[in-house]
Protein backbone atom coordinates (compact mmCIF):
# COMPACT_ATOMS: atom_id res chain seq x y z
CA UNK A 1 0.00 0.00 0.00
CA UNK A 2 1.76 3.38 -1.34
CA UNK A 3 1.81 6.12 1.88
CA UNK A 4 1.43 9.56 0.93
CA UNK A 5 3.52 12.63 2.48
CA UNK A 6 -0.06 13.58 3.95
CA UNK A 7 -1.03 10.09 4.92
CA UNK A 8 2.82 9.66 6.56
CA UNK A 9 1.77 12.65 8.85
CA UNK A 10 -2.05 11.06 9.50
CA UNK A 11 -0.04 8.28 10.87
CA UNK A 12 2.29 9.47 12.82
CA UNK A 13 -0.82 11.25 15.13
CA UNK A 14 -3.05 7.98 14.63
CA UNK A 15 0.35 6.26 16.34
CA UNK A 16 0.10 9.06 19.47
CA UNK A 17 -3.24 8.87 20.04
CA UNK A 18 -4.11 7.90 23.15
CA UNK A 19 -6.08 4.58 23.82
CA UNK A 20 -9.57 5.75 24.89
CA UNK A 21 -11.46 2.55 24.72
CA UNK A 22 -13.26 1.20 27.89
CA UNK A 23 -13.19 5.26 28.76
CA UNK A 24 -16.26 7.56 28.49
CA UNK A 25 -14.08 9.81 26.40
CA UNK A 26 -14.27 10.36 22.46
CA UNK A 27 -11.24 11.27 20.64
CA UNK A 28 -11.38 13.97 18.30
CA UNK A 29 -8.21 15.69 17.54
CA UNK A 30 -5.12 16.70 19.05
CA UNK A 31 -4.94 20.41 20.19
CA UNK A 32 -0.76 20.91 21.69
CA UNK A 33 1.55 19.44 22.76
CA UNK A 34 3.74 20.56 26.56
CA UNK A 35 7.08 19.26 27.62
CA UNK A 36 5.75 15.47 28.69
CA UNK A 37 1.85 15.69 27.71
CA UNK A 38 -0.33 16.14 24.72
CA UNK A 39 -3.32 17.42 24.89
CA UNK A 40 -6.34 16.28 23.12
CA UNK A 41 -10.20 17.59 22.22
CA UNK A 42 -12.18 14.47 23.34
CA UNK A 43 -16.11 14.31 23.81
CA UNK A 44 -17.94 13.12 27.36
CA UNK A 45 -20.06 10.43 26.17
CA UNK A 46 -22.11 11.19 29.24
CA UNK A 47 -22.37 14.84 30.03
CA UNK A 48 -21.89 15.19 25.93
CA UNK A 49 -19.93 17.89 25.68
CA UNK A 50 -16.49 18.38 24.55
CA UNK A 51 -13.72 19.11 27.20
CA UNK A 52 -9.47 18.95 27.08
CA UNK A 53 -7.94 15.65 28.07
CA UNK A 54 -4.20 15.91 29.12
CA UNK A 55 -1.73 12.73 28.90
CA UNK A 56 1.34 11.81 29.14
CA UNK A 57 3.13 10.67 25.64
CA UNK A 58 6.12 9.25 26.96
CA UNK A 59 6.73 5.72 27.99
CA UNK A 60 7.12 6.25 31.69
CA UNK A 61 8.50 2.59 32.81
CA UNK A 62 8.85 3.72 36.00
CA UNK A 63 5.74 5.93 36.42
CA UNK A 64 8.02 8.99 37.69
CA UNK A 65 5.96 11.16 35.12
CA UNK A 66 2.79 9.49 35.88
CA UNK A 67 3.39 10.65 39.71
CA UNK A 68 3.75 14.24 38.20
CA UNK A 69 1.00 14.51 35.59
CA UNK A 70 -1.58 13.17 39.02
CA UNK A 71 0.88 15.77 41.14
CA UNK A 72 -0.42 18.45 38.41
CA UNK A 73 -4.03 17.90 38.49
CA UNK A 74 -4.05 17.73 42.28
CA UNK A 75 -2.66 21.64 41.94
CA UNK A 76 -4.95 22.92 39.71
CA UNK A 77 -8.04 20.82 41.44
CA UNK A 78 -6.92 23.06 44.60
CA UNK A 79 -7.37 25.96 42.54
CA UNK A 80 -10.80 27.36 41.79
CA UNK A 81 -10.71 30.27 40.50
CA UNK A 82 -11.97 31.84 37.01
CA UNK A 83 -8.61 32.71 36.01
CA UNK A 84 -7.62 29.05 36.25
CA UNK A 85 -8.96 25.73 34.07
CA UNK A 86 -11.34 23.41 36.39
CA UNK A 87 -10.13 20.21 36.01
CA UNK A 88 -13.23 17.00 35.87
CA UNK A 89 -11.14 14.10 36.39
CA UNK A 90 -8.12 12.00 36.36
CA UNK A 91 -7.60 8.26 35.43
CA UNK A 92 -5.36 5.81 33.56
CA UNK A 93 -5.76 4.56 30.10
CA UNK A 94 -5.77 0.67 29.06
CA UNK A 95 -2.44 1.72 27.66
CA UNK A 96 -1.00 2.44 31.25
CA UNK A 97 -0.70 5.96 30.40
CA UNK A 98 -2.09 8.72 33.22
CA UNK A 99 -4.43 11.28 31.94
CA UNK A 100 -6.58 14.41 33.19
CA UNK A 101 -9.39 16.04 31.74
CA UNK A 102 -10.21 19.82 31.83
CA UNK A 103 -12.52 22.48 30.61
CA UNK A 104 -12.28 23.05 27.03
CA UNK A 105 -10.43 26.71 26.64
CA UNK A 106 -11.71 28.39 23.54
CA UNK A 107 -9.51 31.42 22.57
CA UNK A 108 -5.86 32.43 21.70
CA UNK A 109 -2.69 32.29 23.64
CA UNK A 110 -1.33 35.61 24.76
CA UNK A 111 2.21 35.18 22.24
CA UNK A 112 -0.52 34.53 19.27
CA UNK A 113 -0.24 37.15 16.73
CA UNK A 114 -3.09 37.32 16.29
CA UNK A 115 -4.63 38.01 19.93
CA UNK A 116 -6.23 41.27 20.11
CA UNK A 117 -4.54 42.92 22.97
CA UNK A 118 -6.95 46.22 22.87
CA UNK A 119 -5.21 49.44 24.18
CA UNK A 120 -3.15 50.55 27.18
CA UNK A 121 -6.06 49.92 29.59
CA UNK A 122 -7.35 47.06 27.95
CA UNK A 123 -3.78 45.23 28.22
CA UNK A 124 -3.52 46.03 32.24
CA UNK A 125 -6.63 45.26 32.90
CA UNK A 126 -5.82 42.07 31.43
CA UNK A 127 -2.67 42.17 33.30
CA UNK A 128 -4.55 42.51 36.25
CA UNK A 129 -6.54 39.48 35.72
CA UNK A 130 -3.61 37.00 35.22
CA UNK A 131 -2.02 38.67 38.38
CA UNK A 132 -5.68 37.63 40.33
CA UNK A 133 -5.39 34.15 39.53
CA UNK A 134 -1.22 33.57 40.54
CA UNK A 135 -1.80 35.98 43.87
CA UNK A 136 -4.87 33.14 44.16
CA UNK A 137 -2.59 30.05 43.89
CA UNK A 138 0.24 31.92 46.21
CA UNK A 139 -2.52 32.17 49.00
CA UNK A 140 -2.85 28.50 48.69
CA UNK A 141 1.35 27.64 48.70
CA UNK A 142 1.12 27.32 44.91
CA UNK A 143 3.87 28.71 42.81
CA UNK A 144 3.73 28.20 39.48
CA UNK A 145 7.33 28.77 38.48
CA UNK A 146 6.72 28.90 33.94
CA UNK A 147 4.25 31.92 33.73
CA UNK A 148 4.79 33.02 30.44
CA UNK A 149 3.04 34.65 27.17
CA UNK A 150 1.98 30.79 26.01
CA UNK A 151 0.42 29.54 28.85
CA UNK A 152 -2.17 32.87 29.00
CA UNK A 153 -4.96 32.20 27.28
CA UNK A 154 -7.33 35.21 26.57
CA UNK A 155 -10.90 33.93 25.73
CA UNK A 156 -13.53 35.88 23.08
CA UNK A 157 -15.40 37.74 25.91
CA UNK A 158 -12.02 38.84 27.55
CA UNK A 159 -11.77 36.42 30.11
CA UNK A 160 -8.07 35.54 31.14
CA UNK A 161 -6.91 31.76 31.95
CA UNK A 162 -3.48 31.24 33.77
CA UNK A 163 -2.22 27.45 32.20
CA UNK A 164 -0.25 24.71 32.42
CA UNK A 165 0.54 23.93 36.08
CA UNK A 166 3.16 20.95 35.32
CA UNK A 167 5.53 22.82 36.92
CA UNK A 168 4.37 24.06 39.69
CA UNK A 169 5.60 24.12 42.93
CA UNK A 170 3.39 22.98 46.30
CA UNK A 171 5.43 25.24 49.41
CA UNK A 172 4.38 24.85 53.02
CA UNK A 173 5.59 23.04 55.62
CA UNK A 174 4.11 19.52 55.13
CA UNK A 175 3.75 19.54 52.06
CA UNK A 176 6.92 21.31 50.82
CA UNK A 177 7.43 18.58 47.41
CA UNK A 178 9.73 20.12 44.52
CA UNK A 179 7.75 17.95 41.79
CA UNK A 180 10.40 18.90 39.45
CA UNK A 181 11.80 15.58 37.40
CA UNK A 182 14.99 14.14 37.88
CA UNK A 183 16.39 15.80 35.04
CA UNK A 184 14.73 19.46 36.01
CA UNK A 185 17.37 21.32 38.28
CA UNK A 186 16.09 24.03 36.62
CA UNK A 187 12.68 24.66 35.59
CA UNK A 188 11.26 27.14 33.66
CA UNK A 189 11.32 28.76 30.26
CA UNK A 190 14.85 30.88 29.44
CA UNK A 191 13.73 34.44 28.91
CA UNK A 192 11.03 34.29 31.09
CA UNK A 193 11.90 32.45 34.41
CA UNK A 194 13.66 34.42 37.26
CA UNK A 195 17.53 34.53 37.64
CA UNK A 196 17.45 32.21 41.20
CA UNK A 197 15.21 29.62 38.98
CA UNK A 198 17.95 30.29 35.95
CA UNK A 199 20.68 29.12 38.79
CA UNK A 200 18.69 26.28 40.12
CA UNK A 201 18.48 27.39 43.50
CA UNK A 202 16.58 24.85 45.40
CA UNK A 203 14.62 27.74 47.44
CA UNK A 204 12.56 29.04 44.47
CA UNK A 205 9.63 30.51 45.99
CA UNK A 206 6.44 33.25 44.77
CA UNK A 207 9.01 36.34 44.11
CA UNK A 208 10.02 34.19 41.11
CA UNK A 209 6.76 34.16 39.55
CA UNK A 210 6.45 38.01 40.55
CA UNK A 211 9.86 38.44 37.88
CA UNK A 212 7.90 36.27 34.89
CA UNK A 213 5.03 38.01 35.38
CA UNK A 214 7.51 41.16 34.86
CA UNK A 215 8.59 39.36 31.58
CA UNK A 216 4.79 39.11 30.89
CA UNK A 217 4.02 42.68 31.27
CA UNK A 218 7.17 43.54 29.29
CA UNK A 219 5.77 41.61 26.62
CA UNK A 220 2.49 43.02 26.77
CA UNK A 221 3.95 46.56 26.37
CA UNK A 222 6.51 45.92 23.33
CA UNK A 223 3.43 44.64 21.78
CA UNK A 224 1.89 48.37 21.62
CA UNK A 225 5.34 49.28 19.94
CA UNK A 226 3.71 51.97 18.25
CA UNK A 227 2.76 53.81 21.47
CA UNK A 228 5.49 55.24 23.99
CA UNK A 229 5.40 53.26 27.29
CA UNK A 230 4.94 56.17 30.26
CA UNK A 231 8.47 55.67 32.71
CA UNK A 232 6.01 55.04 35.55
CA UNK A 233 5.01 51.68 34.04
CA UNK A 234 8.65 50.81 32.42
CA UNK A 235 9.74 51.49 36.20
CA UNK A 236 6.86 48.78 36.94
CA UNK A 237 8.77 46.29 34.77
CA UNK A 238 12.04 47.02 35.87
CA UNK A 239 10.94 46.47 39.58
CA UNK A 240 8.78 43.52 38.55
CA UNK A 241 12.24 41.81 37.10
CA UNK A 242 14.63 43.15 38.94
CA UNK A 243 17.89 40.24 39.33
CA UNK A 244 17.80 40.35 43.12
CA UNK A 245 14.42 38.61 44.42
CA UNK A 246 14.54 41.62 47.42
CA UNK A 247 14.61 44.32 45.13
CA UNK A 248 11.40 43.23 43.16
CA UNK A 249 7.92 44.02 44.62
CA UNK A 250 7.18 41.71 47.59
CA UNK A 251 4.15 40.20 46.12
CA UNK A 252 1.95 40.06 43.46
CA UNK A 253 -0.85 42.20 44.94
CA UNK A 254 1.92 44.75 45.67
CA UNK A 255 2.29 44.91 41.97
CA UNK A 256 -1.12 44.49 41.29
CA UNK A 257 -1.96 47.36 43.43
CA UNK A 258 0.75 49.62 41.46
CA UNK A 259 -0.77 48.70 38.01
CA UNK A 260 -4.37 49.84 39.52
CA UNK A 261 -2.51 53.10 40.93
CA UNK A 262 -1.14 53.50 37.69
CA UNK A 263 -4.75 53.30 35.58
CA UNK A 264 -6.24 55.97 38.23
CA UNK A 265 -3.76 58.30 37.71
CA UNK A 266 -2.43 58.03 41.67
CA UNK A 267 1.23 57.60 42.67
CA UNK A 268 3.28 54.14 42.03
CA UNK A 269 5.88 53.21 44.43
CA UNK A 270 8.10 52.07 41.75
CA UNK A 271 8.13 55.30 40.48
CA UNK A 272 8.95 58.07 43.57
CA UNK A 273 8.29 61.51 42.16
CA UNK A 274 8.97 65.13 43.67
CA UNK A 275 6.26 67.40 44.88
CA UNK A 276 6.13 69.25 41.52
CA UNK A 277 5.83 66.18 39.44
CA UNK A 278 2.94 64.70 41.86
CA UNK A 279 1.24 68.01 41.93
CA UNK A 280 1.25 67.86 38.02
CA UNK A 281 0.02 64.51 38.16
CA UNK A 282 -2.89 65.36 40.46
CA UNK A 283 -3.77 68.29 38.06
CA UNK A 284 -3.83 65.82 35.04
CA UNK A 285 -6.16 63.57 37.38
CA UNK A 286 -8.34 66.46 38.19
CA UNK A 287 -8.46 68.73 35.13
CA UNK A 288 -11.79 68.41 34.17
CA UNK A 289 -13.03 69.43 37.66
CA UNK A 290 -10.02 72.07 37.87
CA UNK A 291 -11.42 73.35 34.44
CA UNK A 292 -15.21 73.81 35.56
CA UNK A 293 -13.95 75.63 38.47
CA UNK A 294 -11.54 77.80 36.60
CA UNK A 295 -14.67 77.85 33.92
CA UNK A 296 -17.18 79.00 36.84
CA UNK A 297 -14.51 81.76 38.58
CA UNK A 298 -13.82 83.26 35.57
CA UNK A 299 -17.49 83.66 34.59
CA UNK A 300 -18.23 84.54 38.11
CA UNK A 301 -15.54 87.49 38.04
CA UNK A 302 -16.37 88.62 34.43
CA UNK A 303 -20.36 89.02 36.19
CA UNK A 304 -18.97 90.98 38.96
CA UNK A 305 -16.80 93.33 36.64
CA UNK A 306 -19.60 93.57 34.25
CA UNK A 307 -22.00 94.60 37.00
CA UNK A 308 -19.67 96.95 38.06
CA UNK A 309 -18.53 98.85 35.10
CA UNK A 310 -22.07 98.90 34.54
CA UNK B 1 20.41 -16.26 -7.92
CA UNK B 2 17.13 -14.48 -7.24
CA UNK B 3 14.73 -15.70 -5.80
CA UNK B 4 10.94 -15.48 -7.15
CA UNK B 5 8.92 -14.21 -4.35
CA UNK B 6 7.47 -10.87 -4.32
CA UNK B 7 7.41 -10.12 -0.99
CA UNK B 8 10.24 -8.00 1.13
CA UNK B 9 9.92 -9.83 4.70
CA UNK B 10 12.74 -10.51 7.00
CA UNK B 11 13.53 -13.96 5.95
CA UNK B 12 13.17 -15.10 9.79
CA UNK B 13 12.80 -14.27 12.89
CA UNK B 14 15.32 -11.58 13.99
CA UNK B 15 17.88 -12.52 16.92
CA UNK B 16 16.00 -11.35 19.87
CA UNK B 17 19.36 -9.31 21.38
CA UNK B 18 18.72 -5.72 21.34
CA UNK B 19 20.76 -3.86 18.64
CA UNK B 20 22.62 -7.14 17.11
CA UNK B 21 21.91 -5.85 13.66
CA UNK B 22 25.19 -4.32 13.28
CA UNK B 23 27.09 -7.60 15.33
CA UNK B 24 25.44 -9.90 13.31
CA UNK B 25 26.15 -7.96 9.93
CA UNK B 26 29.68 -8.81 10.81
CA UNK B 27 29.34 -12.34 11.89
CA UNK B 28 31.41 -15.47 11.14
CA UNK B 29 28.23 -17.27 10.30
CA UNK B 30 26.91 -16.78 6.67
CA UNK B 31 23.09 -17.32 8.05
CA UNK B 32 23.62 -14.56 10.79
CA UNK B 33 24.78 -12.20 8.12
CA UNK B 34 22.05 -13.18 5.58
CA UNK B 35 19.10 -12.12 8.27
CA UNK B 36 21.29 -9.33 9.01
CA UNK B 37 21.23 -8.34 5.91
CA UNK B 38 17.51 -8.99 5.43
CA UNK B 39 16.53 -6.80 7.72
CA UNK B 40 18.47 -4.25 6.52
CA UNK B 41 17.58 -4.29 3.32
CA UNK B 42 13.39 -4.77 4.14
CA UNK B 43 13.99 -1.16 5.87
CA UNK B 44 16.67 0.28 3.52
CA UNK B 45 16.23 -0.62 -0.02
CA UNK B 46 13.55 1.83 -1.09
CA UNK B 47 15.39 4.87 0.38
CA UNK B 48 18.25 4.08 -0.81
CA UNK B 49 16.79 3.42 -4.07
CA UNK B 50 15.10 6.57 -4.38
CA UNK B 51 18.03 8.56 -2.89
CA UNK B 52 20.42 7.39 -5.84
CA UNK B 53 17.92 8.14 -8.08
CA UNK B 54 16.60 11.34 -6.95
CA UNK B 55 20.60 12.60 -5.69
CA UNK B 56 22.94 10.81 -8.34
CA UNK B 57 20.73 11.07 -11.56
CA UNK B 58 20.88 7.52 -11.75
CA UNK B 59 18.88 5.93 -14.40
CA UNK B 60 16.11 2.90 -13.33
CA UNK B 61 18.68 -0.11 -14.35
CA UNK B 62 21.65 1.03 -12.83
CA UNK B 63 19.97 2.58 -9.69
CA UNK B 64 18.48 -1.28 -9.34
CA UNK B 65 21.86 -2.98 -9.59
CA UNK B 66 23.82 -0.07 -7.35
CA UNK B 67 21.27 -0.90 -4.70
CA UNK B 68 21.28 -4.19 -4.66
CA UNK B 69 25.29 -4.29 -4.89
CA UNK B 70 25.71 -1.83 -2.19
CA UNK B 71 24.27 -4.13 0.63
CA UNK B 72 26.43 -7.36 -0.80
CA UNK B 73 29.02 -4.75 -0.07
CA UNK B 74 28.62 -3.29 2.68
CA UNK B 75 28.71 -6.74 4.28
CA UNK B 76 31.17 -8.32 2.44
CA UNK B 77 33.43 -5.58 3.07
CA UNK B 78 32.21 -4.79 6.31
CA UNK B 79 31.55 -1.26 5.82
CA UNK B 80 29.82 -0.87 9.56
CA UNK B 81 33.57 -1.77 10.75
CA UNK B 82 33.61 2.66 11.59
CA UNK B 83 30.19 3.05 12.20
CA UNK B 84 29.72 4.47 16.00
CA UNK B 85 25.92 4.91 16.73
CA UNK B 86 27.09 6.96 19.47
CA UNK B 87 27.92 9.89 16.49
CA UNK B 88 25.48 9.03 14.12
CA UNK B 89 21.82 7.47 12.96
CA UNK B 90 22.64 4.39 11.40
CA UNK B 91 20.23 5.82 8.80
CA UNK B 92 22.63 9.03 8.71
CA UNK B 93 25.81 6.12 8.21
CA UNK B 94 24.33 4.24 5.31
CA UNK B 95 23.50 7.04 3.61
CA UNK B 96 26.93 8.55 3.34
CA UNK B 97 28.26 4.87 2.59
CA UNK B 98 25.71 4.68 -0.42
CA UNK B 99 26.78 8.38 -1.05
CA UNK B 100 30.64 6.99 -1.28
CA UNK B 101 30.27 3.92 -2.82
CA UNK B 102 28.09 5.23 -5.68
CA UNK B 103 31.00 8.04 -5.67
CA UNK B 104 33.24 5.30 -6.07
CA UNK B 105 31.87 3.52 -8.98
CA UNK B 106 31.32 6.74 -10.50
CA UNK B 107 35.16 6.90 -10.67
CA UNK B 108 35.62 3.60 -11.50
CA UNK B 109 33.05 3.72 -14.44
CA UNK B 110 32.42 0.05 -13.93
CA UNK B 111 28.95 -1.44 -13.99
CA UNK B 112 28.60 -3.70 -11.02
CA UNK B 113 27.86 -6.98 -10.84
CA UNK B 114 25.52 -8.29 -8.86
CA UNK B 115 25.38 -11.59 -6.63
CA UNK B 116 28.29 -12.51 -4.41
CA UNK B 117 27.40 -14.87 -1.67
CA UNK B 118 24.21 -13.02 -0.82
CA UNK B 119 20.80 -14.03 -1.87
CA UNK B 120 18.10 -11.17 -2.76
CA UNK B 121 14.36 -11.04 -2.31
CA UNK B 122 13.20 -9.45 -5.86
CA UNK B 123 12.66 -5.87 -4.59
CA UNK B 124 9.77 -4.44 -6.63
CA UNK B 125 11.90 -1.26 -7.87
CA UNK B 126 8.44 -0.59 -9.84
CA UNK B 127 6.40 -0.15 -7.21
CA UNK B 128 9.53 2.68 -5.79
CA UNK B 129 9.82 3.92 -9.43
CA UNK B 130 5.66 5.07 -9.20
CA UNK B 131 6.28 6.36 -5.53
CA UNK B 132 9.09 9.06 -6.98
CA UNK B 133 7.07 9.38 -9.79
CA UNK B 134 3.94 11.01 -7.39
CA UNK B 135 6.10 12.96 -5.34
CA UNK B 136 6.56 16.35 -4.98
CA UNK B 137 10.03 17.87 -3.36
CA UNK B 138 10.19 21.17 -1.80
CA UNK B 139 12.82 22.98 -3.01
CA UNK B 140 14.23 23.21 0.64
CA UNK B 141 14.63 19.64 1.36
CA UNK B 142 18.00 18.28 2.41
CA UNK B 143 19.05 14.51 0.31
CA UNK B 144 19.18 14.13 4.51
CA UNK B 145 15.37 15.09 5.12
CA UNK B 146 14.29 13.03 2.04
CA UNK B 147 15.80 10.01 2.96
CA UNK B 148 15.02 10.20 6.45
CA UNK B 149 11.49 11.12 5.12
CA UNK B 150 11.52 7.53 2.39
CA UNK B 151 12.89 5.62 5.35
CA UNK B 152 9.56 6.86 7.47
CA UNK B 153 7.55 5.81 4.38
CA UNK B 154 9.39 2.34 4.01
CA UNK B 155 8.65 1.88 7.95
CA UNK B 156 5.07 2.63 7.86
CA UNK B 157 4.55 0.87 4.38
CA UNK B 158 5.96 -2.36 5.84
CA UNK B 159 3.72 -1.83 9.39
CA UNK B 160 0.64 -1.43 7.87
CA UNK B 161 1.38 -4.40 5.69
CA UNK B 162 2.05 -6.52 8.87
CA UNK B 163 -1.08 -4.75 10.83
CA UNK B 164 -3.21 -5.90 7.56
CA UNK B 165 -1.68 -9.39 7.78
CA UNK B 166 -2.41 -9.91 11.39
CA UNK B 167 -5.77 -8.45 11.62
CA UNK B 168 -6.87 -10.72 8.96
CA UNK B 169 -5.20 -13.67 10.47
CA UNK B 170 -7.24 -12.64 13.54
CA UNK B 171 -10.48 -11.95 12.20
CA UNK B 172 -10.17 -8.20 12.81
CA UNK B 173 -10.27 -6.87 9.20
CA UNK B 174 -12.86 -4.66 10.55
CA UNK B 175 -10.41 -3.05 12.80
CA UNK B 176 -8.04 -2.53 9.90
CA UNK B 177 -10.53 -1.22 7.25
CA UNK B 178 -11.71 1.81 10.14
CA UNK B 179 -7.91 1.96 10.63
CA UNK B 180 -7.03 2.39 6.83
CA UNK B 181 -10.08 4.44 6.55
CA UNK B 182 -9.16 6.81 9.32
CA UNK B 183 -5.73 7.18 9.23
CA UNK B 184 -4.44 6.42 5.72
CA UNK B 185 -6.70 7.72 3.25
CA UNK B 186 -7.72 11.06 2.40
CA UNK B 187 -10.92 12.40 4.20
CA UNK B 188 -11.08 9.68 6.60
CA UNK B 189 -11.16 12.28 9.39
CA UNK B 190 -14.48 13.78 7.60
CA UNK B 191 -16.26 10.20 8.57
CA UNK B 192 -18.00 10.78 11.63
CA UNK B 193 -18.16 7.63 14.45
CA UNK B 194 -21.66 6.83 13.33
CA UNK B 195 -21.28 6.57 9.73
CA UNK B 196 -18.64 4.23 10.22
CA UNK B 197 -20.44 2.39 12.44
CA UNK B 198 -23.66 2.20 10.05
CA UNK B 199 -21.31 1.14 7.02
CA UNK B 200 -19.74 -1.67 8.74
CA UNK B 201 -22.42 -2.82 10.82
CA UNK B 202 -21.17 -2.09 13.96
CA UNK B 203 -21.97 0.12 17.04
CA UNK B 204 -20.62 3.52 16.95
CA UNK B 205 -18.75 2.69 20.85
CA UNK B 206 -16.88 -0.20 18.56
CA UNK B 207 -15.64 2.30 16.51
CA UNK B 208 -13.75 3.92 19.07
CA UNK B 209 -12.86 0.44 20.74
CA UNK B 210 -11.52 -0.83 17.10
CA UNK B 211 -9.64 1.59 16.19
CA UNK B 212 -7.40 2.24 19.49
CA UNK B 213 -7.27 -1.86 19.06
CA UNK B 214 -5.50 -1.16 15.06
CA UNK B 215 -3.61 2.27 16.64
CA UNK B 216 -1.93 0.33 19.17
CA UNK B 217 -0.93 -2.50 17.32
CA UNK B 218 0.48 -0.03 14.64
CA UNK B 219 2.11 1.62 17.08
CA UNK B 220 3.64 -1.51 18.17
CA UNK B 221 4.56 -3.04 15.08
CA UNK B 222 6.11 0.38 14.29
CA UNK B 223 8.25 0.43 17.18
CA UNK B 224 9.71 -3.16 16.87
CA UNK B 225 10.48 -2.23 13.22
CA UNK B 226 12.04 0.90 14.98
CA UNK B 227 14.37 -1.67 16.65
CA UNK B 228 15.37 -3.37 14.16
CA UNK B 229 16.49 -0.75 12.06
CA UNK B 230 18.49 1.13 14.55
CA UNK B 231 22.18 0.42 16.27
CA UNK B 232 21.60 1.60 20.09
CA UNK B 233 19.52 2.49 22.79
CA UNK B 234 20.15 6.27 22.25
CA UNK B 235 19.38 5.85 18.73
CA UNK B 236 16.09 4.16 18.81
CA UNK B 237 14.52 6.11 21.52
CA UNK B 238 15.41 8.88 19.24
CA UNK B 239 13.55 7.71 16.50
CA UNK B 240 10.91 6.65 18.17
CA UNK B 241 10.43 10.00 19.57
CA UNK B 242 10.97 11.57 16.70
CA UNK B 243 8.06 9.39 14.91
CA UNK B 244 5.83 9.09 17.03
CA UNK B 245 6.45 11.68 19.70
CA UNK B 246 6.82 8.88 22.12
CA UNK B 247 10.22 8.80 24.23
CA UNK B 248 11.43 5.50 26.03
CA UNK B 249 12.54 6.06 29.53
CA UNK B 250 13.83 3.24 30.81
Amino acid sequence: MRISDTAIERLRAAAEFPDLSGTRYRLMDKLGQGGMGAVYRVEDSVLERQIALKVINILDDQNQLAARLLQEARVIARLEHPGIVPVHDVGTLPDGRVFYTMKLVQGRRLDDPETALGGESECLRSFLKICEAVAFAHAHDIVHRDLKPSNIMIGPFGEVLVMDWGLAKVLGSSHHRDNAGPDDAVVGTPGFMAPEQERGDSHVGPLADVYSLGTILKFLLKQRAAEPVSRRLTAIVRKATEAASAARYASVQELASDITQYLQGGAVAAFPEGPGARAWRWIVKNRAWILLILAYLVTRTLFILWRRFS
Amino acid sequence: MMRQERDIGISGRFPATRWSLIESARSPEAQQRQRALDVLIAAYWKPIYKHIRMKWQKDIEDAKDLTQEFFSRAVERDFFASFDPGRARLRTFLRTCVDRFVANENQAAQRVKRGGEFQFVALDFENAEGELRTRELPASETPDDFFAREWVRSLFEMAVEQLRRECESAGKAIHFELFKSYDIEEGGRELTYEQAARQYGIKASDVTNYLAHARREFRRIVLEQVRLSTASEEEFRNEARALLGFEVKG
